[in-house]
């Protein structure tokens, strides 16, 4: 079912960075890589200038349907997904109802299917309802058609270190994943920001970088006694990256994830007390910035998460307190991550590649994605240019979210066109059309 | 001066300007017709989502004394407790023609949304935000330090400053906005502040702020004190693990009598004993200290309508010049720099 998707004549792209080639792109895969490259009817895209890129794939999404359609759907956060790079998203599991069966994450993965526009991977909940007291069916999940490989009860922590142990153990049967979010909850009732300079001065009720390190601290010392694949989602700390970088040290299989807002923003912005800046784990300090680069960069931590975590604006325009937590990020994750890492000097476009879809595609279990821009291989792929510069609008992005962070701010890098396995999602910088074997299969039709 | 949200960003010169005002304002009690036809017509919307009987009638005090009309808002029985959002709520009484929105929030920081939103147009004074800060407090503070102050140097207080003055805050600092704005106004006036306090109830932070840190109560006596400002104890603490129990707490950082009897016997002769109200009498100061002729609790009471109105008056009255003289230096520049971009 893969004819059908065109054929593309990629002219002059420079893969990860390198020199420029031709990419023939042609029944949903890449047919032939060189120079000189010719094709009968293929669609012609100059490249000169671009970076060819595989396709961005998203450890950490909120796409929030079923049961928050007024933040965002399966459709409109799949369209900002591919707008910003992505040709696969993993869909965060706290929805409602909870992502906690095969249900469910069957009818995520149906709604995926349905819009066409990236491969959405449902995440299943660890335990029932989120509820941090029983295990959910993950085997179920994981044997259904969504093929559920990571687990996570994400926005709540697995705080019981016996269901932790459990969890960590019993997803050994099917390869899968557990995805903590590493927060202590006694530590962190009623946080507000993270603790420190700026929340004394501002009286916000503070959320210490203990909380998180504790749990992280355990996890590995859990993931290491059982012989389990650990995955620590939005790392926020400096003490964080120290642990983990301790535990890969002595093998233990971690890996670990940072989202782009730490890798650039900081808790000095919450001194407007505007809650766009309202986040969990929250900003922490330049310190924790500089030391989250640096982990990246060396791969103490492996892999770009989104977080993506678009909410309803009556939801953000309150008081501090009253906000929801929570950045969109989908369609500036690219540009932050190249502001913040390549244009720093801190890593190439290949270490770029790395962190946001070999390494992600290799912790979810998505065998076609993440892939070596080779011939052969499936036509997940991006191409990116460097040089553009925009001002960042939440009202220009096809997410429904209105909260981004990096509002008014201007950013390098520009996502030109996605290939999702071989069809143009996105051309010239705008939506194209979903993949076409999704738009011929009706929702609710897998 | 288009807002009063903090006294983190005042400037000396308007905290002076505020202080000096509150002093004509303060001729005005003295009055047998205590009545200012200052904000005729213009209309102070008292916007309370927390109870505060006692900052409330204060505000509606001041306002009443310079003619303004008052219109009071408490949020419980209200749209708000039917899930009126804040946004709405600010809306409403713009539409309605508030000129000042005197706020008193549970949640830090609803004061900056109101006036940095385009929701409502009003002057904003904070009557006290969460943890934050209770800026009028402080500024009412100041004020009844500065007239003792002045005393003691036998000159009049207008124009003059705090320099030298030693102050000791003791109590929760951590949940206290009265702790905090005092910490900003009385660096800004150029006083000398320790806090006191049990590890438990400082904030992570403390060590930036200006001012130094205790945990003795009757070391930091010793060293020398002009005014004490003890700080209220909540209740809800005892249930937090903040400290064992209250009798350990008064027995080491309430103003009991033996610390009374001290003042006294270390020749601090000035020093003043000051509590922003209500006091739980027994606990962070005793009834002895509390009815002394160094307590200065109801003092603040009457210094606080001339404080607010000297506030409401500099707000409303048209008059929002920035005075020539620059910003108190000090902490503004030990504050962190701002992220590029």
């Amino acid at each position: 079912m893969a004819g059908n998707t065109g054929t593309y004549l990629i002219q002059g792209a420079a893969i990860l960075g390198g020199d420029p080639a031709d990419l023939l792109v042609r029944d949903g895969i890449i047919a032939e890589i060189g120079s000189g490259l010719s094709a009968d009817g293929a669609t012609v895209i100059d490249a000169t200038g671009l970076v060819a890129l595989p396709g961005m794939v998203d450890v950490h999404t909120h796409l929030r349907e079923p049961g928050r359609e007024d933040a965002e759907t399966v459709e409109t956060g799949t369209r900002a997904a591919a707008l910003g790079g992505y040709t696969a998203v993993h869909a965060m599991a706290n929805s409602t109802p909870v992502a906690d069966t095969a249900g469910v994450v069957e009818q995520v993965y149906t709604l995926g299917r349905a819009a066409g526009w990236v491969d959405v991977r449902p995440v299943g909940a660890v335990t029932v309802g989120l509820a941090g007291e029983q295990l959910a069916e993950l085997g179920a999940m994981a044997d259904s058609r969504a093929a559920v490989r990571m687990f996570s009860d994400d926005g709540i922590c697995v705080h019981d270190p016996v269901l932790m142990r459990r969890a960590l153990e019993y997803v050994k049967a099917f390869d899968g994943v557990v995805a903590q979010h590493a927060q202590e909850p006694r530590l962190t009732a009623g946080a507000q920001m993270n603790e420190g300079d700026v929340s004394a001065v501002l009286g916000l009720a503070g959320w210490p970088a203990v909380a998180e390190e504790s749990i992280i601290a355990r996890d590995v010392l859990l993931a290491q006694h059982v012989g389990s694949r650990l995955h620590v989602c939005h790392v926020s700390t400096a003490g964080s990256v120290d642990i983990i970088r301790w535990a890969k040290e002595r093998g233990i299989d971690v890996t670990a994830e940072v989202t782009p807002h730490h890798l650039l923003l900081t808790d000095d912005l919450v001194r407007s007390y505007d809650p766009v800046f309202k986040v969990n784990p929250p900003l922490r300090t330049d310190a924790d910035v500089q030391a989250l680069r640096a982990g990246l960069a060396d791969g103490t931590i492996d892999v770009v998460g989104t977080d993506h975590a678009p909410h309803p604006s009556e939801h953000k325009e309150c008081e501090w307190a009253q906000a929801a937590m929570g950045m969109t990020g989908l369609e500036t994750a690219l540009s932050v991550v190249q502001h913040a890492m390549i244009e720093t000097g801190l890593m190439t476009w290949a270490d770029f590649a790395r962190v946001t879809s070999t390494a992600a595609a290799r912790i979810g279990r998505l065998n076609d994605q993440g892939r070596p821009i080779e011939a052969g291989e499936p036509a997940n792929l991006i191409l990116v240019d460097p040089a553009a510069r925009w001002t960042v609008d939440p009202f220009q992005m096809a997410t429904m979210g209105r909260n981004s962070p990096f509002k008014g701010r201007e950013l390098p890098g520009k996502v030109v066109a996605t290939f999702y396995k071989g069809h143009a999602t996105v051309l010239d910088g705008a939506l194209n059309s979903p993949h076409p074997d999704a738009a011929a299969t009706p929702a609710g039709v897998a | 001066m288009k807002h009063l949200l903090s006294t983190e960003d005042l400037s000396l010169a308007n905290a002076i300007r505020i202080l000096d005002t509150a002093e004509e304002m303060s001729a005005v009690g003295e009055r047998e017709v205590k009545k200012l036809p200052a904000l005729r017509g213009r209309t102070v919307v008292n916007l309370f989502f927390e109870d505060s009987t006692r900052t409330r009638i204060s505000f509606e005090a001041a306002a009443k004394r310079l003619s303004a009309d008052v219109i009071n808002f408490a949020a419980k029985g209200s749209s708000v407790s039917k899930g009126e959002s804040l946004k709405d709520t600010a809306q409403t009484l713009s539409a309605m023609g508030a000129d000042a929105v005197v706020i008193r929030h549970w949640a830090s920081g609803a004061p900056y949304r109101l006036a940095a939103t385009d929701w409502i147009e009003a002057a904003v004074i904070n009557a006290g935000d969460g943890t934050h800060e209770h800026p009028t407090q402080a500024l009412l503070d100041a004020f009844t330090m500065r007239r003792h102050w002045a005393r003691l140097s036998g000159t009049g207080s207008e124009g003059t400053d705090l320099k030298g003055m030693r102050v000791a805050i003791a109590g929760d600092v951590l949940h206290s906005r009265v702790a905090r704005s005092n910490v900003w106004l009385l660096r800004t006036l150029g006083a000398e502040v320790t806090l006191v306090a049990p590890p438990t109830l400082l904030p992570v932070g403390v060590e930036k702020w200006p001012c130094s840190v205790s945990y003795d109560l009757d070391q930091t006596l010793a060293n020398g004190v002009d005014a004490v400002m003890m700080l209220r104890v909540q209740g809800e603490r005892m249930n937090a693990s903040f400290f064992p129990s209250t009798r350990e707490y008064s027995r080491r950082w309430g103003f009991d009598n033996n610390r009374l009897r001290a003042l006294d016997d270390l020749g601090l002769t000035d020093t003043i004993i000051m509590h922003p109200g209500p006091m739980n009498r027994g606990l962070e100061i005793s009834a002895a200290a509390a009815d002394s002729p160094r307590s200065t609790v109801l003092a603040q009471v009457r210094n606080g309508v001339s404080v607010r109105m000297a506030a409401l008056y500099l707000l409303l009255s048209g008059d929002t010049r920035e005075p020539a003289t620059h910003r108190a230096p000090a902490y503004a520049a030990a504050a962190p720099t701002k992220e590029s971009n």
